[in-house]
């Protein structure tokens, strides 16, 4: 473990990076033009990083890849993707991934 | 035409962003508290553990962390991982940055800082909303922001506090998943979107070896990828039917 002042030197280093990725082109927006390639690909970067944050929780269990109908979360993962194409409601989709997960994990324990 | 249109108010439009924001924080909830009595046993002293919320104020950078804490693992290490993680903001900054560009300094240090995923995509949408024309949109994004921000320095202090009173193994932590999956389904609406998703979460699970969770980045410029390649092929099709119509 690191002294309580590494500690706190590493935690807002963290922060300062993750603070500067975020103004990066905020700040900068007057000096630098986006190209309109650019921006069009800027579209894609929201569905393309959650998507890829989701789909290893759902189909990787302990780093392999689970594509069996008894891996809960991939169960989850699919009501909830249902849920939430029928309902656009993120209340609605984390009740019926979590109810299906809790449903399954009692059902297999 | 504009001002004219243009009925909103700092106010309402800073109440619209807080009303958005509502229906994310139960799935930000149960995860701030996971990451509360994780942290806590991975042995950070509350305080420290606490202060992430504030001074780093990303949730996944924040999780994937702790066990490089516990590990010991360098400096260089932690800043490098939070690096990757979060350099999917990137993106987020340089598509909110034409909306941003007319506002003041103070004003864009302030929203840099607020701009989580769950604050992006409430404000993102809204902006795209043409059909709602309004002077005062970054309000909506201070509405968004701020009320993630406040639930989240008080559940992840709710989940230090209670520690190791709450029962693992309720598989809490995916209801981050969930709730990206509510946050993105809606929102899938063309092939290019729906192909850039699929392609990205596919490409992020064959290459989940690497180390330090890079696999998220190549699946990001995968996804994006195959979104243009499928947005030319569409557009194609579509500038084709027009001139049939011409003919």
């Amino acid at each position: 473990m690191m002294t309580p002042l590494q500690l706190m030197l590493t935690i807002l280093a963290m922060g300062l990076v993750t603070f500067l990725i975020r103004l990066s082109f905020i700040a900068l927006s007057d000096r630098i033009a986006l190209r309109p390639l650019v921006r069009r690909g800027l579209t894609y970067v929201p569905p393309a990083v959650l998507a890829a944050i989701v789909f290893p929780d759902m189909l990787l269990s302990e780093g392999v890849l689970n594509l069996s109908w008894q891996n809960p979360f991939l169960l989850a993962g699919l009501g909830g993707i249902l849920a939430a194409w029928w309902s656009k409601n993120v209340l609605v989709t984390m009740v019926v991934g979590m109810l299906i997960l809790w449903g399954i994990q009692w059902i297999t324990a | 035409m504009t001002q004219q249109n243009d009925t909103t108010t700092p106010k309402s439009e800073f109440w619209a962003g807080v009303k958005a924001e509502l229906p994310i924080l139960f799935g930000v909830i149960p995860f701030g508290l996971i990451f509360g009595v994780l942290a806590t046993t991975a042995g950070l002293p509350p305080l420290v553990a606490w202060s992430t919320s504030s001074l780093v104020f990303a949730g996944s950078a924040q999780f994937l962390a702790l066990p490089l804490f516990s590990a010991g693992a360098p400096a260089v290490i932690l800043i490098m991982t939070t690096f990757i993680i979060n350099l999917r903001h990137l993106l987020y900054s340089a598509s909110l940055a034409p909306f941003a560009q007319p506002l003041s300094r103070g004003w864009k240090t302030l929203l840099a800082y607020l701009l989580t995923d769950e604050a992006f995509v409430p404000t993102i949408l809204h902006y795209h909303q043409s059909d709602q024309p309004s002077t005062h949109k970054h309000w909506f994004w201070l509405g968004a922001g701020l009320t993630l921000w406040l639930n989240w320095q008080i559940v992840t202090g709710i989940g230090i506090l209670v520690g190791q009173q709450l029962p693992s193994g309720l598989g809490l932590e995916f209801t981050l998943s969930l709730t990206f999956i509510g946050m993105i389904v809606p929102t899938l609406k063309k092939w290019p979107e729906i192909g850039a998703a699929v392609s990205a979460g596919v490409t992020a699970v064959a290459v989940s070896g690497l180390p330090y969770r890079l696999n998220l980045m190549v699946a990001a410029v995968v996804g994006i990828f195959t979104g243009l390649l499928l947005e030319s092929l569409t557009r194609r099709e579509s500038i084709g039917q027009t001139q049939e119509v011409q003919l």
